[in-house]
């Protein structure tokens, strides 16, 4: 509460600090706007941005590190022979942390003074009732050390919180002062606001770049765990896959990286030819109008979320598959969970893909190339057969990997489309599953994330993820090839 | 444009054998030609002939309509969805926008050559030979690549591209594409060739070897040329035509058009006092 009451203030402070800038700045140059070497609302700027950047920050970086802190010096204090058996540190922290907010609840209700909680004792008193009053339910009684170390806690975060808010409104303070006294008809306020945008817009992309970094690292360290429990010579080339949570499960990627790929290849052959074909006509032969009215029309295909297009394969397409294919008719399919069922839908959902990446590329080719083609006296389909299209082709090939990459990510329309049974077949009728569909599956439920069965869904990631990074490069690199050939 | 220029100009023109342009057939004529971008006019009522083995230059003030006038030639403003043409063009006596006419039988006769260089990202082989493959021309593979290299020879580029037919169009210099361009439409083996300003992206060596180039070409084919440059319109045309906001100001010999205008706006116009 203390820190978003700060929070609030600096805040506050700022603001009134821009508007006070701003007026200072003025008059400093006798109200002469042009004595000054930047507007009167850089100045104003100038002061917001000292008076609450450097706290703000400094308050962000507090409130991450300070739990850690916390965390620590109480854990220190659990001698490690409390810990019973079955259990671990981290159970016993959970339990103080959950002490300590029931502690925080019971002062808010009122059912405790401040002084009462840090003084409580559980050798007189009954913690768990007491806190049961208030609504807290604690799943067992509360140890001695366990409560002492939940009131070390309580201690240690109102400490730092309260040197979190002193710092920080010292550091307002500091920063609206030092900018204050800085305003002059020829300080450079405008450049200072420059340095503090441009180290805003640095911060946007590391944040990104940042995330990205970690969650590759918490992928590979998982994946090293896991190959550390199985071995990774029968993860890459086993090919059964039947995971049992009991032990001895066989975790063969093989079945698994098969359906992904069959289904992807289906998807692909489906949205490539059609969706390219959308494409041509629609940059090549639409009339403005027809164009205007069809390609948003064609996108909104891209915004469907794709667990709408897996109740599309469910419910629609399997069972139209089923009677054309199915004991009735052939016989190839048994039911109407299929990877030609998820294959068709998913190349459904990447028609869009396709199209407005290869409409893009084709209408960026020149018009002279097609003048020059038909200028000769080419037909129009000539043109684009010999001319446009393969003047797009690097594009148009970046365009299909990129929906490669999403047809190997896609999960809901397999879920829904592909059934669960991990099997090596060729049979395109046949049940299938693919990668991301069983990382769901193997850590959905009351997974233990220290068994390889709930692990290999880190190395199933990762694979995937080096797969699809690597057709992403490739489809980069002849972009950028494609790119140059008009400079 | 001063003195000097005017010198030069007549100093192109005392080189050139006199124009006998009634010996000369008709090719193709414009009988009140009028064009329409949407609502507005860009053409009124334009009668032009081009005849056969000449050189024809379209000069004019930007946007005057002579590039305009050019397009309807091969029926190359079909592309433009808002374009309209009324009147009457006629190629060897026969109208052009007749609906019996196969338009891309029309453009493998009246070729056409741009103003920027734009040679297909495909070899220089396949640049030349892609248009007699669409049409046919070559009954075989040796066929073709006579095609490829007499074409060559006509726009003066063989010799110096000889070794590298198979390396991309693209990768030659300006005025090698532009050759390049004029040897593609070559190939196609047309009666009429049309360029559209084809030296105004090219240096002035570049830009001599194409006036040349277009010198010799007018032994085998009718050329119809729009420029801004009134020194090349006089060094390499037999005829000149003067546009002016859409409408044909003055057409006849080009060192008539040059020396001894009728008209007021051409003398102004190849005197540079406007335009």
């Amino acid at each position: 509460m203390l820190v978003f009451w700060v929070f609030v203030s600096i805040l506050i402070v700022a603001a009134a600090g821009y508007f006070l800038g701003r007026t200072r700045a003025l008059s400093s140059a006798g109200g002469d706007i042009r004595q000054l070497h930047s507007v009167p609302g850089y100045h104003g700027t100038n002061v917001f941005l000292f008076t609450a950047v450097p706290s703000l920050l400094v308050m962000a970086i507090w409130l991450l590190v300070q739990p850690l802190a916390v965390q620590n010096a109480v854990t220190s204090m659990i001698p490690a022979d409390a810990v019973p058996a079955g259990s671990s540190m981290s159970i016993i922290m959970a339990d103080v942390q959950r002490v300590a907010d029931g502690l925080d609840t019971a002062i808010q209700a009122g059912a405790m003074t401040e002084e009462q909680a840090s003084s409580l004792d559980a050798a007189s008193t009954d913690v768990r009732e007491r806190l049961a009053k208030v609504g807290v339910a604690l799943a067992g009684d509360v140890r001695p050390e366990v409560l002492k170390a939940a009131q070390r806690y309580r201690a240690l975060t109102a400490t730092g919180s309260l040197s979190l808010a002193i710092v920080s409104v010292v550091l307002a303070l500091g920063g609206f002062v030092m900018a204050w006294r800085q305003i002059a008809p020829r300080f450079r306020a405008r450049n200072t606001v420059e340095a503090f945008v441009k180290g805003l817009l640095i911060a946007a992309a590391s944040i990104a770049i940042l995330t990205t970094v970690g969650i590759v690292l918490s992928l590979i360290f998982n994946t090293i765990e896991f190959f550390g429990l199985y071995p990774a010579t029968d993860f890459f080339f086993g090919l059964t896959w039947v995971p049992s949570f009991g032990g001895g499960s066989e975790l063969g990627i093989l079945p698994l990286l098969w359906g992904t790929l069959y289904i992807s290849f289906i998807a692909l052959a489906v949205a490539v030819p059609i969706g390219l074909m959308a494409a041509i006509y629609l940059s090549e032969y639409a009339s403005p109008m027809v164009r205007n009215f069809a390609k948003p029309l064609l996108e909104v295909l891209a915004g469907i979320p794709t667990i709408v297009y897996g109740l599309f394969a469910l419910l629609t397409v399997g069972p139209l598959l089923l009677s054309v294919f199915g004991d009735n008719t052939v016989g190839w399919m048994q039911a109407g969970t299929a990877v030609m069922t998820a294959g068709l839908v998913m190349g459904i959902m990447l028609i869009p893909f396709v199209s407005s990446l290869s409409d893009d590329i084709i209408n960026a080719v020149p018009q002279a190339m097609r003048d020059g083609s038909l200028g000769l006296g080419a037909t129009h389909s000539e043109t684009i057969k010999q001319v446009v299209l393969p003047a797009a082709l690097p594009g148009i090939v970046g365009a299909i990997l990129l929906a490669a990459s999403r047809a190997i990510g896609e999960t809901m329309i397999v879920v829904l489309g592909a059934g669960a049974a991990a099997r090596l077949s060729l049979n395109p009728f046949d049940a299938m599953t693919t990668v991301t569909a069983k990382i769901v599956s193997q850590l959905t439920g009351d997974a233990d994330f220290a068994s390889p069965e709930a692990l290999v869904a880190f190395a199933l990631g990762m694979t995937l993820f080096v797969i699809t990074l690597g057709l992403n490069i490739l489809a980069l690199y002849i972009v950028r090839k494609y790119r140059e050939q008009y400079e | 444009m001063n003195m000097r220029t005017e010198t030069q100009i007549e100093e192109a023109l005392k080189d050139k054998s006199m124009a006998q342009n009634e010996t000369h057939p008709l090719k193709m004529r414009g009988e009140k030609v009028c064009v329409y971008y949407g609502e507005k006019q860009a053409l009124y009522d334009v009668d032009l002939d081009v005849r056969e083995n000449q050189v024809m230059a379209l000069i004019g003030p930007s946007g005057c309509g002579k590039s305009t006038f050019l397009r309807c030639l091969n029926r190359m403003n079909d592309t433009i969805d808002i374009c309209r043409v009324a009147g009457k063009i006629t190629l060897d006596n026969e109208d052009i926008y007749d609906k019996a006419v196969d338009v891309v039988e029309l453009r493998a006769r009246v070729g056409m050559v741009f103003q920027k260089p734009n040679p297909f990202p495909k070899s220089i082989r396949e640049n030349i030979a892609y248009g007699p493959k669409i049409h046919g021309l070559a009954r075989s593979k040796a066929d073709l690549d006579e095609i490829v290299v007499t074409s060559l020879q006509k726009a003066g580029l063989f010799e110096e591209v000889k070794d590298r037919l198979d390396e991309p169009g693209t990768g030659l210099s300006g005025g090698q594409q532009q050759r390049l361009c004029i040897a593609r439409a070559i190939a196609v083996s047309p009666e009429v060739i049309l360029m559209d300003e084809p030296c105004s992206a090219l240096d002035p060596i570049a830009t001599a070897k194409v006036e040349e180039l277009i010198d010799e070409l007018k032994e085998n084919y009718t050329i119809v040329i729009v420029t801004h440059s009134m020194q090349q319109a006089a060094r390499v045309s037999q005829r000149t035509a003067m546009f002016h906001l859409g409408v044909l100001v003055e057409e006849g010999p080009t060192d008539k058009m040059f020396t001894n205008p009728d008209d007021k706006r051409t003398q102004d116009y190849i005197t540079g006092r406007f335009g």
